[in-house]
């Protein structure tokens, strides 16, 4: 059509081209741009992070990454962001090894058990659980939770399993345990909202294929539906952990915010300190060029860390855990 | 059917969300007073938040009553903000505000940089000890050790000493710090230094330090209220807080030996008799001025000064002009002289006639392309 529409009518030809051509041109760039921001956007936090922790990597070298002070005093800098590293990584665990299990039993619940009465309103509430700001946990944190905690778990343990070496010191509230708690709070909607869109992708010929073999719910449940869905489960749960790592203002209210030595999360019942709320509390008011560089990197390694987390992730999704047919990822 | 009621609630949503908008831009740019629009004047700060709302007060009867055409802009972006927006080669406001004099390196960044003391922070120790509501006795040795973790329950002999008459409970102490950079720390821990010399080397003093032991919250807020809620604690807060939310705080031995209680009263006699000693000129080095342990009989021992910083000549400001400098010395006045009574009704404390006539010297140094401004 095209070949004859050029020879007959040339101009309109042309122009026909023409504006298929802007138009599509205009999209295509368009959506390149916005797609290439993202990866621009990435590439500048990483160079500014990079750059700008040079002071104190070249000063301090591997102490840096390894050292457990932090002194800000000028003419006694040194800093060491080991302890703040290990604290992501202890209230994140805990947040994982007590918000993962009950998601679960949520979107199990929602899904295979739950009458359709309830299942709306409660997976409606379970998603408004997400919208609640991280303040508000904080807070409520501060000013309720805590005590719950410490006069319900933390005094009974430290008082007769005190001699075990995570449940010594004495417990105020303000500590690993609490932040980990609230992590594990604000972590389960985002797990729990993902794990019942994954369970309910299942398709039901293999509900009925397990139990026309004899298995009971529990044994559909365990061996079927969630070993079917093991892979999208498991990305709701990567996605559960980047929130608890990068959580900020929860865990600074609660954490106790210990800084050098003191914070080595070596007890569940001690203050410690996160990445991002060390950032968070100190970054405004420092000072000395020294002190910004290694608030800066420790900036950098809590990038690094959230991107290893994801890249991680994401090739144990697909290597180890052989994404099956069909399987919503 | 359901993708066209999702589409029908995202269009009302962006039709909301663009009415909301528009009316709150419309609200804004028609309730504009017509006063400030054509020669209206900008000034710029930014600096310490323990200053804020003082300043803030300050600079709204300023803008209202004194000078409707001179807008400032005060934020509170902490001291180290402040001091590096105020830094060469590009200083993006007209003045800054710090809880702290400037270090040696950041007056190399800051040449001339002129030290206007205005107003006075003083530290309170609170705690939370049941049976003991007030003016428990303490000493800046006995402080230092209980922050240092050297002495760790509440009767230990050496509080106990200084209590005779108290009955203090074999308790663990838990200290509490503030886990944000803060001049108030900046001040607390330079009293610790200057009366403990363990903690002189083992810690220093500085906005924020490697605290041996204890727990972190954020703002006056956070300790005061970390203090509140965990019995046997102590913690160090800003006398304003104190004063607005009532606390018990602890009366702390003053260089004369006397128990003093934290309050505007005993704050201003310090740096009253601090002063009288002699301070620097507004352009010299204010790193090692100090107010601690001030001489006389009544005076609260934990007190500083908190300033607010510009250049003594203002053509190394870009954009500035002859209004503007003008504008901003007859600001700086203000401040010293007629915002001062508005201090103790925040709860700040007013500055002495001889803190008063230092700052009068100091502004008027102020000088643009090499000429003195008129300061009313």
């Amino acid at each position: 059509v095209d070949k004859a529409l050029k020879q007959l009518h040339p101009q309109k030809f042309f122009t026909k081209i023409r504006s298929k051509l802007t138009g599509d041109f205009l999209f295509k760039n368009l959506a390149a741009i916005v797609a290439a921001s993202a990866v621009v956007i990435l590439l500048i936090t990483g160079y500014v992070l990079t750059t700008g922790s040079v002071p104190v990597v070249q000063k301090l070298g591997a102490n840096f990454f390894f050292g457990n002070a932090w002194n800000p005093v000028e003419g006694r800098e040194l800093f060491g962001a080991l302890p703040y590293l290990m604290g992501t990584l202890v209230t994140s665990g805990i947040a994982l090894l007590i918000g993962v299990p009950l998601s679960l039993g949520i979107a199990v619940f929602l899904v295979e058990m739950a009458p359709r009465t309830l299942r709306v309103p409660i997976s409606y509430l379970v998603e408004l659980l997400a919208a609640v700001p991280s303040v508000i946990y904080g807070l409520w944190g501060l000013f309720i939770f805590r005590y719950w905690i410490l006069d319900y778990i933390e005094k009974p343990l430290s008082t007769y399993l005190g001699w075990i070496p995570i449940f010594s010191g004495t417990p105020f509230g303000l500590d690993i345990f609490t932040a980990g708690v609230i992590l594990a709070i604000m972590i389960i909607p985002t797990v729990a909202s993902i794990s019942k869109e994954v369970i309910s992708a299942v398709p039901n010929s293999i509900r009925e294929g397990a139990y026309s073999i004899g298995a009971t719910k529990w044994e559909v449940i365990r061996h079927w539906v969630i070993s079917y869905g093991r892979s999208g489960i498991f990305g709701a749960v990567i996605l559960g952990l980047g929130r608890a790592v990068g959580e900020t203002m929860a865990v600074s209210m609660l954490i106790g915010n210990a800084t050098g030595p003191a914070a080595m999360p070596t007890s569940l019942f001690r203050p410690s300190q996160t990445m991002a709320s060390l950032i968070a509390n100190g970054f405004l008011e420092a000072t000395g060029s020294l002190e910004v560089a290694a608030y800066i990197g420790v900036g950098l390694i809590l990038l690094l860390m959230s991107l290893a987390i994801n890249v991680g992730a994401g090739i144990l999704v697909h290597r180890v855990l052989k994404v099956k047919g069909g399987a919503v990822e | 059917m359901e993708n066209m009621n999702s589409k029908y609630t995202i269009i009302i949503a962006i039709v909301a969300i663009a009415i909301i908008i528009s009316s709150v831009a419309a609200y804004v740019f028609l309730s504009k007073p017509p006063t400030t629009s054509s020669a209206s004047i900008n000034l710029q700060g930014a600096g310490a938040t323990f200053p804020y709302p003082f300043l803030n007060a300050i600079i709204t009867k300023y803008s209202t009553d004194v000078k409707p055409n001179v807008l400032v802009n005060y934020q509170s972006i902490g001291s180290g903000g402040g001091i590096a927006a105020l830094k060469q080669p590009t200083p993006t406001v007209d003045f800054a505000a710090s809880d702290a004099p400037l270090s040696a390196t950041d007056t190399a960044n800051i040449p001339n940089a002129l030290h206007i003391p205005e107003t006075i922070g003083a530290v309170t120790i609170a705690y939370n000890l049941p049976g003991v509501t007030s003016g428990l006795h303490l000493t800046g040795k006995v402080i230092a050790d209980i922050f240092q973790g050297t002495i760790t329950e509440w009767n230990d002999p050496a509080i106990q000493n200084l209590n005779p008459d108290t009955m203090l409970p074999a308790q663990t102490i838990n200290t509490v710090h503030r886990s944000d950079g803060s001049g108030t720390t900046f001040i607390f821990t330079g009293y610790l230094s200057a009366s403990s010399t363990s903690w002189n080397t083992a810690v220093g003093q500085g906005k924020s330090v490697s605290w041996p032991v204890g727990t972190g919250s954020s703002g006056n807020t956070g300790v005061a209220s970390s203090v509140n809620g965990i019995q046997y604690s102590i913690g160090y807060v800003e006398l304003a807080y104190i004063l607005e939310n009532g606390m018990t705080v602890a009366a702390v031995q003053n260089l004369a030996g006397n128990w003093i209680q934290p309050s505007l009263e005993s704050t201003q006699l310090a740096v009253q008799s601090g002063a009288s000693s002699g301070l620097p000129a507004g352009d010299a080095s204010w790193t090692n001025v100090s107010l601690l342990n001030a001489p006389d009989a009544n005076a609260y021992p934990i007190v500083s000064f908190t300033y607010l910083l510009s250049y003594k000549e203002l053509n190394e400001i870009p954009g500035m002009t002859q209004d503007k400098a003008t504008a901003l010395v007859q600001f700086l006045w203000y401040v010293v002289h007629d915002g001062q009574d508005l201090a103790p009704g925040l709860s700040y404390a007013k500055l002495p006639s001889n803190v008063v006539q230092i700052d009068e010297a100091t502004i008027r140094s102020i000088t643009f392309n090499g000429q003195q401004l008129p300061t009313t």
